[in-house]
């Protein structure tokens, strides 16, 4: 293979994985955090992509409207956090439920806002060459958005006083409370953050994919893939995760079939849950959450 | 729930830890249907089989023949609600079945997916089929009677078309048209075979059907394939790279791009199969990079496959290269991405809604006085749809009867009808559909631009194939 060759599989390499990583991030939080397992997840996904939408309409630029999307995507997950997932802490199976329902919910008041199927966003279509290869550089807006986005999560966790409080919070709740930790508050500003991150994928992905109430649907599998796969240490586990997954997929969809390459994706998951039922992360004594 | 399954975990429970669970459970099965419900609430409310407003109410006379319960019919018990469909063959005393008195309502039955991700197709198949009952009823419905429809969405799930087909054949239709993709067609076909209720299916696919009580009025890949990629050889080049959806529509399409290349001198450099839920292509694109053809041919189904389109304009190949599609554009494609994301991409279906025909000036405004005029696309598969239900109520009138051999019979005599898209003829042995064709290419502003028309170009594969005016009983889908 020549130089350019590998650079491009490279370049599809890293945003395969930074997609995966993108659309999980979000989840991972949520579910790292609070144990919350959101299957509205994929909807606030397609709700930050409907934001940033509606707000190039209305006449936003591109990057504004993701910010824009971001901010009301967290505030929604706040509305949804103290009407909803708040009752419901330390009750999985009815938060599956709530959530699901949510998330029908929301996907048929898309369609009945938008119409099934509806005016996309401008895609960003400029280009670069290397070699023969040309690329989007889109793209790189993936990737470095993707990574950002996981090293400001670290920072907040490892750095903020939030950070340090959610973290007491998830490992021992009682003992946080007991200490002066208002958990509640912090479990609503965890819940908002991952809904927030949820909605910066959407937005992010909102021009290079078709804009369309379902949409959700096609990224929540995969991101609890990479989440359950990652373990405890949730941004450690889903940095990790996201890479091995994406570097299966992609390999193998390149080497083989995207037929294949899907299938191994989930191969890869079972297999590595066989000898790690913890998870990527679950070896881990110390360090705890991130 | 069955008694079964009621049943069941008392027998191994546990005093303490299942029977905490089981109730549990009992309320997740609950809330479920729950939230299920509400789901379904929000699609619009008529899941349930719904009426379109026949203009006299008769609503009671519907349900056939329910007196006749004495009779100690042993099969009875499980269910008492619905009796009805025990007997499809008429009981001898009851008057019901021949001929019902006229103004009383002839029941028909769609099933399309209104929710879920293929509703980028159902949504103009719905709205088409509301629309064709209501012209039927508006001028003055069949035989005297008016129509009542009676519609199941599907939701996307194959499961939803088997269990919805089920509940349609149970009931005392005279059609049922619908399904969308081939999966789900050939999931249904031999539901309404066994039922003995006749079919319509009107979407484009991969052709072959070979079926007495099925009629097409989409096209199929001779109407679609062979001139598209005669075209794309002329005007582009012959270097071809398929792409494709990964069901039986995409596979068997592919194998005709296949089977026709030679005969219009293309070389399939490749041909990829994607599951519908794949929306990231970059291993696609690199491929097809260093494969670098002058043609790629699309048989991508689906709002997740969308995002080929933009991620191939994004990465810059649209200069080197050029899309043609079979599928683009029925799904509102064209729609859902901006302009400069689908530039030069070539289609080939029977209708457009730029058509400028008087047939055509009158459909649309007819769709935009009932849907609004900001409706996004009048799509092929919407007319397709539209004239599958005026082709059956034709049939029906000439036949005076809407009995399933009467109008099979009126129908393989080679119905026609002026449709939207010009001039629809039935082939009566291949019960597949002779249409005009044309190649368009995007316009530039989410719409369509006509540059080529074949007219009546004829369902050629499943002519030779299928006669089933002399062999009624064939029933398979042939490929190539």
């Amino acid at each position: 293979m020549t130089a350019d060759g590998v650079f491009n599989a490279w370049f599809s390499l890293m945003t395969t994985v930074s997609v995966l990583l993108l659309v999980s991030l979000g989840l991972a939080v949520v579910f790292g955090l609070r144990r919350v397992i959101n299957l509205a997840h994929g909807e606030f996904i397609m709700f930050g992509a409907f934001a940033t939408l509606t707000a190039t309409r209305a006449g936003v630029g591109l990057w504004g409207a993701i910010l824009i999307a971001v901010a009301v995507t967290a505030a929604f997950g706040l509305v949804v956090e103290l009407t909803l997932i708040r009752h419901l802490y330390e009750r999985p199976a009815d938060t599956m439920l709530a959530t699901w329902g949510l998330s029908l919910i929301l996907v048929q008041l898309a369609d009945l806002i938008y119409g099934s199927v509806t005016e996309g966003i401008p895609t960003p279509l400029s280009s670069f060459g290397v070699g023969d290869y040309s690329m989007s550089t889109y793209n790189l807006v993936l990737i470095g958005v993707a990574w950002t986005l996981a090293a400001l999560t670290w920072l907040v966790m490892r750095r903020t006083r939030y950070g340090l409080l959610t973290r007491a919070a998830a490992q021992n709740p009682d003992m946080a409370a007991g200490l002066g930790v208002n958990t509640r508050r912090v479990a609503t500003w965890t819940f908002a953050y991952g809904a927030g991150l949820a909605g910066a994928a959407g937005a992010v992905l909102a021009p290079v994919v078709g804009v369309i109430p379902t949409m959700g649907q096609l990224y929540v599998a995969r991101s609890f893939m990479a989440v359950i796969v990652g373990g405890p240490a949730f941004l450690a586990g889903t940095v990790g995760a996201s890479t091995a997954l994406g570097t299966v997929e992609n390999l193998v969809s390149r080497g083989y079939t995207p037929v294949i390459g899907q299938a191994m994706l989930l191969v890869a998951a079972i297999v590595i849950l066989r000898f790690l039922p913890q998870g990527l992360t679950g070896g881990r004594r110390r360090g705890g959450l991130v | 729930m069955t008694d079964n399954a009621r049943s069941q975990p008392t027998r191994f429970r546990s005093p303490s830890r299942f029977g905490l669970l089981s109730g549990r459970l009992k309320f997740v099965a609950v809330a479920l249907c729950a939230v299920a419900l509400l789901g379904a609430a929000c699609s619009d409310g008529d899941d349930e089989p719904a009426a379109t407003p026949p203009p006299a109410p008769a609503p009671v006379a519907a349900e056939p023949e329910p007196p006749p319960a004495p009779p100690a019919e042993p099969e009875a018990a499980p269910e008492p609600p619905p009796p009805a469909p025990a007997e499809p063959e008429p009981a001898p005393p009851a008057p019901a079945p021949a001929e019902p008195a006229a103004g009383e309502p002839i029941r028909v039955g769609s099933i399309l997916d209104e929710t879920g991700p293929l509703n980028i197709y159902g949504t103009p198949m719905v709205d088409a089929t509301r629309l064709a009952i209501d012209h039927i009823n508006a001028s003055g419905g069949l035989l005297g009677r008016p129509l009542e429809l009676v519609e199941v969405d599907s939701k996307s799930d194959q499961n939803e078309y088997i269990s919805g087909a089920e509940r349609l054949a149970s009931m005392d239709l005279a059609v049922v048209q619908g399904g969308i993709t081939s999966a789900s067609r050939e999931a249904i076909r031999p539901v309404f075979d066994d039922a003995e209720m006749l079919y319509f299916y009107n979407v484009l696919y991969e052709g072959g059907v070979c079926d007495i009580n099925t009629f097409v009025t989409g096209t199929v890949p001779t109407q679609q394939v062979e001139p598209l990629l005669r075209w794309a050889v002329e005007h582009i080049g012959p270097r071809v790279y398929v792409l494709a959806a990964d069901y039986n529509y995409g596979q068997i399409s592919a194998d005709w791009a296949e089977e026709y290349a030679p005969t219009v001198g293309a070389e399939i450099l490749a041909t990829d199969f994607f599951p519908l839920d794949v929306s990231e292509f970059g291993t696609t694109l690199s491929a097809i990079q260093d494969a670098d053809p002058d043609v790629i041919f699309s048989f991508l189904v689906g709002g997740a496959h969308i995002s080929f389109y933009s991620q191939f304009a994004a990465s810059g190949l649209a200069e080197e290269m050029t899309i043609v599609s079979t599928t683009f554009g029925v799904g509102n494609e064209h729609i859902a991405l901006e302009p400069a994301a689908q530039e030069n991409l070539y289609v080939a279906y029977s209708y457009y809604q730029e058509l400028d025909t008087p047939e055509n000036a009158a459909f649309v405004a007819a769709w935009q006085d009932a849907y609004g005029s900001d409706y996004p696309y009048i799509t092929d598969l919407a007319v397709d749809t539209w004239d599958g239900w005026h082709m059956w109520a034709e049939a029906v009138e000439r036949a005076g009867t809407t009995d399933r051999e009467a109008v099979i019979a009126e129908l393989q005599r080679g119905a026609t009808f002026v449709s939207p898209r010009g001039l629809v003829v039935m082939d009566g042995a291949a019960h597949h559909v002779t249409v005009p064709i044309r190649i368009a290419v995007t316009d530039g502003a989410n719409g369509f631009e006509m540059i080529r028309t074949y007219e009546a170009v004829g369902p050629e594969f499943e002519q030779q194939q299928c006669d089933l005016v002399n062999n009624p009983d064939v029933n398979q889908q042939f490929t190539p």
